[in-house]
């Protein structure tokens, strides 16, 4: 057998795994690794300028890819850096490994140089995480730490590397461990054939069926099932913000997304079904409204992995637990074989009343013959890209706006952060994307607000040559938070205005890349155009954008989910 | 409604954190916790006691599980039982107290562990309703000092929690 240090180990455990990317920065307790990683050229490390930005690109890689993500940092602020993007990844079940170098283990408890306790202060935003307590054992924790957070529902996994687990000079025997087995962590791999028939029965009685799809039918890969199971059935559908292009949105039993910035009709079908299927969906409280008044006469089936997320805010009638694709499966085969179909009758019925909810049309903005809409810019790129482009987002208005407008018909295309609402994940997130696809386009769709939380990374796009475009909608305000107080505190704009707008245009050109200046509605398309024809360039488009607008439509809180506003002066 | 979550842990450092911190993230109660190896040296065995609906239970067992190192729970208040917890308590004891202080420990099953010319110390082992019962059959004003252990638990009849 080989002999190689604690360090070599390490490397050659990520090589063995498949890793091609790792995102990272050095520092003091991480030397010895990245020692290592200079001797070898299988994986390749990209230089990031702020940890956050390394979990935010391994995150965006593990969104568009299916696979787990990598990131390599220091000890102490190092490791501390990483945790908005861990918890980031933590809120939306994405799998990643972040590798955390530590002070030596005869340091631990002293109040060294750089010493944090990170397995401590990750815990609550990790699926697991892992110490490594002897140089031998680095292979299997390896092997470990990617398991635990690819299978089940993933989730971040961190793990502590004490610097004398990684010394140079110390070499013991390698092998990567083909296979891991924890006695303790047994994720399902098929749901409970009697659950399964039941919930097939009660879709054939049901009269005012919905499938309300999540996040999960893409992290489980079944984007396949659900859209062959959703056009046998002939129901209406409708996904979560993190369920976006599990199915195709330009299909017509498609009803757009749900919850407090969801389409009209989808809010409408959800409150007036008697039978809901949720598909790797959490009924959480951005899609719910108030869950004593959710949905009053609907049955639930509830599909998923993870057994804590049935019945935890709604009660599930049958609840099943197991991956989406193998349970989707089992399901087509009985729908095949059944020899009841769905009531043609009540489901023409329901589809009537559901054409006259989207004739209603509550998803609307009022243009203007001067001032560019947010909407239109969504709407135009969406165009120029023919809905194909992966588009990741910050978090505000321009988030919402993009959920909206770009027409997503593919998974894994939209990546933003839904369950912690990250300001700064998505320029990261795009350079994740773009490093591995890149030949496709890959929008960042930000606003002046969140792009400044991660701008310092235009650094590191320049050092690996990463032509993202980034969509700055320039409302000149911290525009979602704005849109609160004029809804809720008399438009007092408490600290929501954001002075001292940098010029984005010098800014990017100092960084070394393009920038384009958009503010009158007549240049939107062609200068648009020539962006998306720069192919190599990294373009930073700032977009002076209607400063007044808000996001309609937007449930009434504490209300129900029929209860909308759907422009600032009309309610529903 | 009361219960009392046993719990098989693997026997790693940071795992009984998990189960605190858990606790403490999602807003459950502990009234009470006990914590020890058992005899595969691999496992520790964990005992909590906690209230909450059916729901916060629901859901609390179901984050138990969840947790990597948790091999196996149960719930022993869903079927019979035994509950039992040790207390130790210092009591003042002097003149015609001392009699009656021991009157009472005999009426608990309790002993009398470690005497003084001022002090007796008691252990005594039961539910916790019958350690409650005996503090306020003492009289809280004699009571200088109480340790208690917080519940074990163990399932009546076959039923064992292993492997
Ligand atoms: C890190 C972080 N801090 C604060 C918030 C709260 N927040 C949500 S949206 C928003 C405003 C975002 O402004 P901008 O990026 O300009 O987007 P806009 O809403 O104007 O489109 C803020 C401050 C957040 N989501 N994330
Ligand atoms: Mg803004």
């Amino acid at each position: 057998m080989e002999l190689l240090s604690g360090a070599d180990m390490l490397i050659r455990s990520l090589q063995d795994e498949g890793i091609e990317y790792i995102y990272g920065y050095p520092g003091g307790a991480a030397l010895h690794i990245y020692d290592a990683l200079f001797r070898q050229d299988k994986v390749k490390h990209i230089l990031v300028r702020h940890e956050q930005a390394a979990v935010h690109m391994a995150d965006g890689y593990a969104r568009a890819t299916g696979k787990p993500g990598t990131v390599l940092v220091t000890s102490g602020p190092g490791a501390t850096n990483t945790i908005t993007g861990i918890a980031t990844a933590f809120m939306d079940s994405i799998p990643m490994v972040v590798l955390c170098g530590q002070v030596a283990s005869t340091l631990i408890g002293e109040d060294a140089f750089q010493e944090t306790d990170m397995i401590g202060v990750s815990r609550p935003v990790v699926k697991h995480n892992l110490s490594v307590r002897h140089p031998d054992e680095i292979p299997e924790v390896i092997r470990k730490a990617y398991y635990i957070a690819s299978t089940g529902r993933p989730g971040p996994v961190v793990v502590d590397i004490p610097k004398d687990m990684t010394t140079p000079n110390e070499r013991y025997e390698y092998a990567y461990p083909k296979k891991v087995k924890l006695r303790s962590y047994n994720p399902a791999i098929r749901g409970h054939a009697g659950q399964i028939k039941k919930a097939v029965d009660m879709l054939m009685a049901a009269r005012r069926p919905v499938i309300y799809a999540g996040g999960g039918v893409i992290l489980g890969k079944a984007s396949g099932q659900l859209t062959e199971l959703t056009r046998m059935l002939g129901f209406p559908i409708t996904n979560t913000l993190m369920g976006i292009g599990c199915y195709p949105a330009s299909d017509k039993q498609h009803l757009g997304w749900l919850g407090m910035h969801g389409t009209y009709e989808a809010n409408m079908v959800m409150h007036h079904s008697d039978l809901i299927l949720a598909i790797g969906a959490r009924f959480d409280d951005r899609v719910t409204n108030a869950t004593e008044k959710f949905c009053p006469g609907a049955r639930i089936i509830h599909i998923d992995i993870d057994p804590a997320s049935i019945s935890k805010t709604i009660d599930a009638d049958v609840p099943i637990v197991g991956p989406v694709d193998a349970v989707l499966k089992e399901m087509l085969s009985l729908v095949k074989e059944s020899k009841d179909k769905p009531d043609a009758e009540a489901l023409a019925a329901w589809w009537k009343q559901i054409e006259e909810w989207r004739a209603f049309h509550g998803m609307r903005y009022e243009t203007s013959p001067d001032v560019i809409k947010p909407q239109e810019v969504i709407e135009m790129l969406c165009k120029l890209t023919n809905g194909e482009a992966f588009v990741t987002s910050d978090v505000g208005q321009h988030q919402m706006f993009a959920a909206q407008y770009y027409k997503f018909d593919k998974p894994n295309r939209w990546i933003n952060s839904g369950g912690l609402g990250t300001m700064g994940f998505g320029l990261p997130a795009a350079m994740g994307v773009k490093l591995t696809h890149p030949e496709d386009e890959v929008l960042c769709i930000t606003g002046e607000g969140s792009i400044q939380m991660n701008i310092q990374e235009l650094s590191t796009c320049k050092q690996y040559d990463l032509p993202v475009k980034i969509i700055n909608l320039n409302n000149q305000a911290l525009g979602m938070v704005k849109q609160w107080q004029d809804m809720n505190y008399e438009s007092r704009h408490s600290q929501s205005y954001m002075e001292s707008l940098p010029d984005f245009i010098k800014l990017a050109e100092s960084y070394g890349h393009v920038g384009v200046k958009i503010e009158r509605k007549e240049d939107l398309e062609s200068k648009l155009r020539e962006v998306l024809a720069m192919k190599d360039k990294l373009v930073f488009v700032d977009i002076y954008v209607d400063r007044f607008e808000h996001v309609y439509p937007m449930q009434v809180a504490r209300g129900s989910m029929k209860d909308m506003w759907l422009s600032k002066t009309e309610r529903v | 409604m009361r219960r009392i979550i046993s719990v098989l842990l693997e026997n790693e450092p940071g795992a009984l954190s998990r189960v605190v911190g858990l606790f403490s993230q999602r807003n459950y109660n502990i009234e009470t916790l006990t914590v020890a190896p058992t005899e595969d040296e691999t496992l520790s065995r964990l005992t909590v006691t906690t209230t909450g609906s059916d729901k916060v239970i629901e859901q609390i067992t179901k984050q138990l599980n969840k947790l990597i190192e948790v091999v196996k729970l149960v719930d022993l208040t869903e079927g019979a039982h035994i509950e039992r917890e040790l207390m130790l308590v210092k009591l003042k004891a002097t003149g015609s107290q001392r009699a009656e202080i021991k009157r009472t420990v005999d009426i608990f099953r309790g002993q009398i562990v470690d005497v003084t010319s001022s002090v007796y110390t008691v252990q005594l082992a039961g539910d916790s309703e019958k350690l409650d019962g005996f503090i306020q059959a003492v009289g809280t004003s004699g009571v200088l000092e109480v340790v208690r252990s917080g519940v074990s638990g163990i399932a009546r009849g076959e039923k064992v929690l292993s492997l």
